[in-house]
């Protein structure tokens, strides 16, 4: 019995941590004002970058350097298409998913099915995603650029009127959120499967983004949530027997739904930043 | 009013059509322009590519009704879009509402005994109903909790994936599939016609042109499109005005659930004759119609000539995975970069520029 809560604690760590790794970043763009829902497709390239980098070079640590600076440059045009151009973030997220997936599908197709030679301990993931939380957090809470940051989210015009430009805080959030997908991608091509197929993220870039809504916009707050959704993913491998596999599968975005109402129906202030979805437009009133 | 260089940069409150034309057309180009540049990146001339695309879907009768027969989902629910967006309903579930209508459609054409002629009229019904029920969820917990649309829409396409997944897997698997997933063949009578030499199925054509015309009839000549229009333009003029918001926004939930619902009719009714895996019902038509929505600029009917140019895109992708090997996954990437273009320079279309050189200071 023991055995079998410390097993499923385990595999929940390591299901979990591409979902919080994502999440902590979508945390920090929300938490700016912006929701990016182009996290499964920023995970994707991610994942291909990573597996393509490290297998050509034989160095699992390059394919981690270049899924990170891939994840963060992806997310460049999305920033400027939302914050610059003042899209609708929701459509422009889409958009960015819809060219993600398709990016990294097309040119990975030669990368198809190869194993790769020298694989990344999961744990080494673990572990980074578990002092990431701690370190986010502690930056968002407890220093000024933290400060600045969730204002950004709350209130761009303070932070306007504080001589600070409040798109570039918007930009540098984004940015980071790309590349914490592009790591949460690392972490299914170079360690979780080692090795690269289209369609590798398989939604996990979508309750990444639930899981910022789930844990109230608090990256310690991710880890429990993190290790909830890790714990549903695992569950739905040990109970195949009994209970149909699809239905396993579809429990964490009917989760997700059950989730948002229930936050929905709490009392009080969700959490949500006050300006989250809302392009800032300097000198003008909301 | 601002001046950059000799240009003065006035704001518009409308966007005249002119413009609207010029400015979606800037984006397209762009958008070709940049899926070339991945073209070459991938290994393949973007010259030889556009080339290739040209000739076998727009020259070629074939290649061409391939792009129709792709056009008729993304019309129907691209329809449906048009009405939910207008409506300040985010309607991004279009893809599962379209899954549950082919699952609706394939329930009534393999266990529900009927007469032949009522078989086809009853799986529409049913279609409609079952994609205007999987929106109308969303659409309640939208109303009344305040739950965003976007996201348990989106949530819902995955549960439809998989509701689909396990159907063919489970329960509806065929008695004469030989262990692979999809479900029996429908009885002829479940099946419709096609025109002769092409996959379009043509009855599913003329119901979403009628449609695409009724909604645009309702949108702007009856009664009951008016507080559409209004709750679209100004909720809160709406609510001022004591319009029904509630049943405008659930209104147009059902609606564009529904028309989703009868574009996943189509597919399994027209096309496949069988329910089979979700993905190969749908190649992503309920993500695309939001793309033949987004273009359309809220006009039902400008969703005809939309849903046809998104529909060649997609027989472009058909094109290239055969004349050049490439995965079927450009077609995201089209999609991905079309959609980009599209409202990122939408901002562009409340501005005018004039030539106005400064005059030299006497």
């Amino acid at each position: 019995m023991e055995d079998w809560i410390w097993t499923t604690l385990v595999r929940a760590l390591a299901f979990g941590t591409p979902i919080l790794l994502a999440g902590l970043g979508e945390i920090y763009a929300e938490r700016s004002g912006v929701v990016n829902l182009g996290v499964e497709g920023m995970m994707a390239v991610g994942a291909l970058a990573a597996f393509a980098v490290a297998q050509s070079s034989g160095n699992p640590y390059l394919g981690l350097a270049a899924a990170v600076l891939v994840g963060a440059l992806i997310a460049l045009p999305f920033a400027v298409a939302s914050i610059t151009l003042r899209a609708n973030q929701y459509v422009a997220g889409l958009a960015l998913t819809m060219l993600g997936l398709g990016l990294s599908g097309l040119l990975g197709k030669p990368y198809e099915g190869a194993p790769l030679a020298h694989p990344l301990p999961e744990t080494g993931f673990v572990v980074a995603a578990l002092v990431l939380a701690a370190v986010l957090w502690f930056f968002l809470r407890h220093t000024f650029a933290g400060l600045v940051l969730r204002s950004a989210g709350e209130n761009p015009e303070t932070v306007d009127a504080m001589g600070i430009n409040v798109y570039a805080v918007r930009y540098g959030a984004v940015v980071f959120g790309g590349a914490m997908a592009g790591l949460a991608g690392a972490f299914l091509s170079l360690a979780y499967r080692p090795s690269w197929a289209d369609g590798i993220t398989s939604g996990l870039g979508w309750i990444a983004v639930a899981l910022a809504i789930f844990a109230a916009w608090h990256p310690l707050k991710a880890v429990g949530a993190a290790l909830l959704f890790g714990a549903l993913y695992h569950l739905s491998y040990r109970l195949q027997a009994a209970v149909s596999p699809e239905f396993l599968k579809a429990m964490p975005y009917l989760f997700v739904v059950v989730v948002l109402s229930l936050s929905a129906l709490r009392r009080g202030p969700s959490g949500a930043p006050e300006a989250l979805g809302i392009p800032y437009v300097r000198g003008e009133r909301r | 009013m601002r001046r950059i260089g000799p240009f003065l940069v006035e704001k518009d409150l409308v966007a005249p059509p002119g413009r609207v034309l010029a400015v979606s057309t800037a984006a397209l180009v762009l958008a070709f322009l940049v899926a070339g540049l991945v073209f070459w990146a991938y290994g393949v001339s973007p010259w030889v590519a556009y080339r290739t695309i040209f000739v076998e879907t727009l020259l070629s009768p074939s290649g061409f009704a391939e792009g129709v027969r792709r056009a008729i989902p993304l019309l129907l629910a691209g329809v449906g879009l048009v009405l939910a967006f207008r409506g300040q309903f985010w309607n991004i579930g279009a893809e599962g509402q379209l899954l549950l209508g082919a699952v609706a459609a394939a329930g009534v054409a393999l266990f529900v005994p009927l007469p032949d002629p009522l078989k086809l009229p009853a799986m529409f019904l049913a279609g409609f109903a079952a994609g205007g029920l999987w929106a109308a969820a969303p659409a309640l917990l939208k109303l009344r909790l305040g739950v965003n649309d976007v996201l348990t829409t989106l949530m819902l396409n995955y549960v439809a994936v998989y509701l689909v997944e396990w159907l063919i897997h489970g329960p509806w698997r065929g008695r004469t599939a030989f262990g692979f997933a999809y479900s029996d063949r429908f009885p002829d009578a479940a099946m419709l016609p096609l025109i002769p030499g092409t996959y379009v199925h043509w009855p599913t054509l003329l119901l979403a042109l009628l449609l695409a015309g009724a909604a645009w009839f309702v949108l702007a000549r009856t009664t009951w499109g008016y507080p559409v229009r209004v709750t679209g333009d100004n909720p809160e003029a709406a609510r001022y005005a004591r319009m029904p918001v509630f049943w405008v926004v659930f209104g147009v939930a059902l609606a564009s659930g529904g028309l989703a619902g009868l574009a996943g009719v189509g597919e399994v009714a027209g096309v496949h004759g069988r329910l089979l895996g979700a993905y190969q019902i749908s190649l992503g038509y309920g993500y695309t119609a939001i793309i033949v929505a987004w273009l359309a600029r809220g006009n039902p009917l400008g969703a005809v000539l939309t849903a046809l140019f998104m529909g060649l895109v997609f027989a472009s992708g058909d094109v290239m995975k055969i004349a050049l090997q490439m995965p079927f996954r450009v077609t995201d990437v089209f999609n991905g970069l079309i959609l980009f273009f599209l409202i990122s320079t939408e901002r562009l279309l409340y501005y005018r520029v004039r030539w106005a050189p400064a005059r030299k200071e006497r």
